[in-house]
This record gives structure tokens, C-alpha cells and sequence, in this order.
């Protein structure tokens, strides 16, 4: 086996090797490949905090502004532990995923079911296009300060920036979805004999799907970005509210530990999310196997 | 006009015009004064120069398009909407690669409202016929060209079409898989009797198959002849061409058909 190269794209195998030997040294290149990639990833990842924590130790860089992955550290584990100014670090991250969560599946609900409605009705789409290019062309931030004037403090304005966030890129995707949908294929259904439902539910929606889940996966991290936005423009709680106090306290730290959490989150949503997505695509091309 | 429904032919196009109108207004017409009859059983072959509309008229046979002038019956009756006796095969396949082999071919029989149970028996009848018994849980990516093909034309037929439309259904092909889909198609259309409009760019595959063989003009397309192809049946079409008539019909049908294609191409490089 020594002669067989692994890093090859294809690897070359002596006449009379069996397959079972083939698919052995196709795993074990697999296998590799993935420890190569994983690795790295770390390297890096070590590297960086590495090298964050050196400048900010030796004064490089000055640790009152850009603190250091071990007073981050520190600070995450306080707050875990004593809580916040404000209260109980899990009770500020439960309201600002609260709002991003009520924001993203009501988004997300309406986007799709508006995109799929407007892209299935072509005199709807051509009235309505002139209006939602309008709104989509309001940078959404700026609704905060309204949206905060209207319904208060409380969760309803994170909520609706959360959702407005959500429901144009979601919307955006399902409508483009529904367009790029084979004419053939909805020619095929409907000769088989379905319904305008009928095409909608098994051929519409199902081609829109990647694009839906494509939208998804950003618009999770949008919803956040709402939720943390609202609670800056003005809040009582949450983790917008906690790097809002700790900008007023020069508390770089603890700007850094809010970030850190919050991207904790979304990686975890987006995890979520692909074993969703596979659960649902399992019909496409697998890519890994084929090539080596 | 008033003779009885059961001897009218199976599809009549009488006088049908049909032009497309772009959004900035202009017009392309696409069919004028098209006339053709496909009888009950009968199989139809129709060749022509590239675009000249001949997807556009079966598009008009199933329904999906209205003719902006003449008229389309089936089975002496006009077309209104999508007709439910009508199978269409298209040339590139319109499986739904989400669904698997099997979900593929019940597709038809529950969106017309035949039982999950009913469809899957019937699916898996169909898919016998066609040999992929052993590939219900594949999806269609998992396919070679030939066996999705196979599929398609299980999903047309497990809907038991007594009008059968196919656009150039086995173009993307190879040769050899070509063939045994030529002697398939035969014999199911031998068991089904069913009336088939066969559209294709291969002259030999349409004399192989039709009782018929209408050349189209360039576009806008009419009917510039028909020719009744005499070849007894059942036809082995592995073995066909190489008859003398076979040949003789295909030399024959090529010299009317030369002079559109010629036509089609000297329209072509003088617009460009
Ligand atoms: N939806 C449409 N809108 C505008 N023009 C169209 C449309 N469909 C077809 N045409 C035009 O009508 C003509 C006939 O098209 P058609 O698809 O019927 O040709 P065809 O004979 O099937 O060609 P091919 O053999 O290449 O498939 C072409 O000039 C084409 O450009
Ligand atoms: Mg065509």
C-alpha cells in the first residue's frame, strides 16, 4: 500500500487491487483530508487569540480598548456566574433570543408565503414589485428609532425590527425561487393532471426550497441583528443592552463577551439549520464521495 | 361534421394559426394554416427544419396554448384547458428529482385523486414494464439518461393516455439505448392503442415508428407533405434500416425535407 499516493486527486492503483482495498484507501483519503482541514481550522484559531493575547500582554496594542481573549474569558465566566448590572446573563440572552426568535419564524413564515404567493401570480407581482422595491430600499436600521416610538421599550419593537429584517431577504429568495422554477417540470405536473395547488405544493415549493433555506441561513443572523440593534436604540434588557452599558463604561471586555455570546448563538442556529436542510435535501447529489 | 363521436379522429387541427406576441408588441408567427389528423391508433410522425414550430403545436394539442385562430379537437371535441387524456413526453426530462423513482411515477394517478395504495400498485406494475424494479428508491440524479428516460415514460403512461405526445423524447440518447427504447415505445403503444404525435429531428427514427410522416414547412410551419409510411408491423426497428423500402422512404422524405432545412439555415445566417 505504501506506493499508493493519498494526496492525489485520483489515486493510481496497481492492476489487480481489489475493491475492497480501493474503497479502503478512499475512505482512509477522506479521512484524512477532514483531519487535514480540521487542523488547520484550529491552527488558526489558536494562532489568532495567540497572537491577540501576546499584543495585548507585551502593550502592543492597548488592552484598555481592545481588552484580550483571557479578560473576555474572565468576563463571560463573571457574568455567567455573578450576572450582570442588569440582572442574570441568561435572563438578558433569553429576551434578545426571544425577540430574534419570535422575529425570525414570523419573518420567515411571511416571507415565504408572500414571495410564494407574488411569484405565482405574475399581476400581483408586477403591482406590488414598485412598492417592495421601495421599502427594500430603506436601510432597516433606521426603523428602530420608529419602531421604538411606536411600541415601547419592550419586545414588540425588537420583534418588528427582527421581523422586517427577516421578511425581505426571505421574501426576496422564496419569490426568485418560485421563478426559476421549471416551466417544463410545471408543464409536466399539470398534463399529469394536478391542480394550481397541487403544482404549487409539489413542484413550486419544493424547487424554491434551496433558495428558502440559502435565505435561512443568513436570516437568522438577521433577526439577531435586529433584536441587538433595537435594544441599543433604547431597551431594558438584553445582550444590545449590555454592550450599549459597557460602551458607556468603556468596558471593551465586556463589549467583546457580548459579541462572543451572540456568535455563539447564531453558530449553534446555523448548525441547526444544515441538519434541517439535509434532513430535507437528501434527493441531491451527495458532492463528498465521488470525486476522491 | 355530425358524424358520431367514436369515428372521429383523435386530434384535428383545422386551419390553426398561431402567433406569439413579445411585450414590446411585435408578433412571430409561428404556425399559419396548419392542418393535420392523427386517426384513433394511428401513429404520427412529424419532422421539420429546427423552429419551426413544432413544440408549438402539440403545446396546442395539450392545451397548455390556444391558437389564435382555426381550431383543435380531440377525439371530436374542442380543447378546453388541460385534457386529461392526454400524455405528453418532453425531450429533456421533467422528472422531479426530489421525488424517488416510485413517487415519480404514482405522481400522476394522485393528482388525480386515486388512492396512495392504488398508485403505488399501479407504479410498481409500470415500472416492471419498463425494468427498474429493482431502482423504486433511487432518485432521478441516480439514474443513467437511458433508465430516467424509462421513468418518464412510465410516469406518461401509468395515466393510460389515449392521445400520446412526445417531443423529441429520445434526442439526449445514445444510439444503442435509443433503439431499445424505439422496440419499448412499439410495445407499449401495441398494448395501449393509443394515437401518438411523434416529433423528432431524425428522419430514419420517424420512418421506424409512424404510419405517418407529415414534413413541416420552415416557420411559420405548415404541412408541406405527408407521407404514408406502408411497413408491416410489428416493426423490429434494430433491423428495419437496413430494408430497401426503409431506405427508399427515407431518401425520398429527405429530399422534400432538405430544401425547409436549407430554407431554415439561409434564414438564420442572413438575420445574423
Ligand atoms: N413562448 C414563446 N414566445 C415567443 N416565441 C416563441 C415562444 N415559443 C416558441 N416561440 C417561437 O416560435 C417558433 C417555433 O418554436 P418551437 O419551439 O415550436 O420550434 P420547434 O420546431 O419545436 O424547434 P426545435 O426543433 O428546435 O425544438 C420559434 O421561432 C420560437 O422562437
Ligand atoms: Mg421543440
Amino acid at each position: 500500500m505504501a506506493d499508493i499516493t493519498m494526496e492525489a486527486p485520483a489515486a493510481i492503483f496497481r492492476p489487480g487491487t481489489s475493491d475492497k482495498e480501493i474503497e479502503a484507501a478512499a475512505l482512509k483519503s477522506i479521512k484524512r483530508r477532514k483531519q487535514v482541514v480540521l487542523f488547520w481550522q484550529i491552527a488558526i484559531l489558536i494562532g489568532s487569540l495567540g497572537l491577540w493575547e501576546l499584543s495585548s500582554q507585551m502593550n502592543w496594542i492597548d488592552p484598555f480598548f481592545y481588552a484580550s481573549p483571557s479578560a473576555v474569558a474572565d468576563r463571560l465566566y463573571d457574568w455567567a456566574v455573578n450576572g450582570t448590572t442588569e440582572g442574570s446573563l441568561w435572563y438578558n440572552l433569553g429576551i434578545t433570543m426571544e425577540e430574534a426568535l419570535i422575529g425570525f419564524f414570523s419573518g420567515s413564515i411571511a416571507g415565504v408565503v408572500v414571495g410564494i404567493g407574488l411569484g405565482r401570480n405574475k399581476l400581483l407581482s408586477d403591482i406590488f414589485s414598485v412598492y417592495i422595491k421601495a421599502i427594500n430600499s430603506i436601510p432597516r436600521v433606521v426603523l428602530a428609532p420608529i419602531f421604538i416610538m411606536i411600541m415601547g421599550l419592550g419586545l414588540a419593537s425588537k420583534v418588528a425590527l427582527a421581523f422586517i429584517m427577516v421578511f425581505f431577504v426571505v421574501f426576496a429568495n422564496a419569490f426568485q425561487g418560485v421563478r426559476e422554477a421549471d416551466r417544463d417540470m410545471i408543464a409536466n405536473a399539470r398534463i399529469l393532471g394536478a391542480s394550481d395547488w397541487q403544482v404549487t405544493r409539489t413542484v413550486i415549493i419544493p424547487s424554491a426550497m434551496s433558495w428558502i433555506f440559502a435565505s435561512l441561513h443568513v436570516s437568522f443572523g438577521f433577526a439577531i441583528i435586529g433584536a441587538i440593534v433595537g435594544e441599543f436604540v433604547g431597551a431594558r434588557f438584553g445582550i444590545g443592552q449590555l454592550i450599549s452599558i459597557a460602551k458607556g463604561t468603556f468596558d471593551a471586555a465586556g463589549m467583546f463577551a457580548a459579541i462572543v455570546l451572540v456568535m455563539i448563538v447564531t453558530l449553534a442556529a446555523e448548525y441547526v439549520m444544515t441538519l434541517i436542510e439535509n434532513r430535507l435535501a437528501k434527493w441531491r447529489p451527495q458532492q463528498s464521495l465521488d470525486t476522491h | 361534421m355530425a358524424s358520431e363521436p367514436s369515428r372521429s379522429p383523435a386530434i384535428e387541427l383545422i386551419n390553426v394559426t398561431r402567433r406569439f406576441v413579445s411585450p414590446t408588441g411585435k408578433t412571430l408567427m409561428a404556425l399559419r394554416d396548419f392542418n393535420m389528423t392523427v386517426e384513433r391508433g394511428e401513429f404520427v410522425a412529424v419532422v421539420g427544419p429546427t423552429g419551426c414550430g413544432k413544440s408549438t403545436t402539440l403545446n396546442l394539442v395539450t392545451g397548455l396554448a390556444k391558437p389564435s385562430a382555426g381550431e383543435v379537437r380531440l377525439m371530436g371535441g374542442p380543447v378546453n384547458g388541460i385534457d386529461r387524456r392526454v400524455g405528453f413526453a418532453f425531450q429533456k426530462d421533467a422528472l422531479f428529482p426530489w421525488k424517488n423513482v416510485i413517487d415519480n411515477v404514482m405522481a400522476g394517478p394522485l393528482f388525480r385523486g386515486k388512492s396512495k395504495a392504488e398508485a403505488e400498485r399501479m407504479a410498481k406494475d409500470w415500472l416492471a414494464r419498463v425494468g427498474l424494479s429493482k431502482f423504486l428508491h433511487h432518485y432521478p440524479h441516480q439514474l443513467s439518461g437511458g433508465m430516467r428516460k424509462r421513468v418518464a415514460l412510465a410516469q406518461t403512461f401509468i395515466n393510460e393516455p389515449e392521445i400520446l405526445l412526445m417531443d423529441e423524447p429520445f434526442s439526449a440518447l445514445d444510439v444503442q439505448t435509443r433503439t431499445v427504447m424505439h422496440e419499448e415505445l412499439l410495445k407499449l403503444w401495441a398494448e395501449r392503442q393509443a394515437s401518438v404525435v411523434f416529433v423528432t429531428h431524425d428522419l430514419e427514427e420517424a420512418v421506424a415508428l409512424a404510419d405517418k410522416v407529415y414534413v413541416l414547412t420552415a416557420g411559420p410551419a405548415t404541412v408541406k407533405s405527408v407521407y404514408n409510411i406502408d411497413l408491416p408491423r410489428p416493426r423490429v426497428v434494430s433491423e428495419i434500416r437496413y430494408e430497401q423500402n426503409f431506405i427508399d422512404y427515407c431518401k425520398t422524405i429527405w429530399e422534400d425535407l432538405r430544401q425547409e432545412v436549407e430554407t431554415s439555415y439561409r434564414r438564420a445566417s442572413e438575420a445574423a
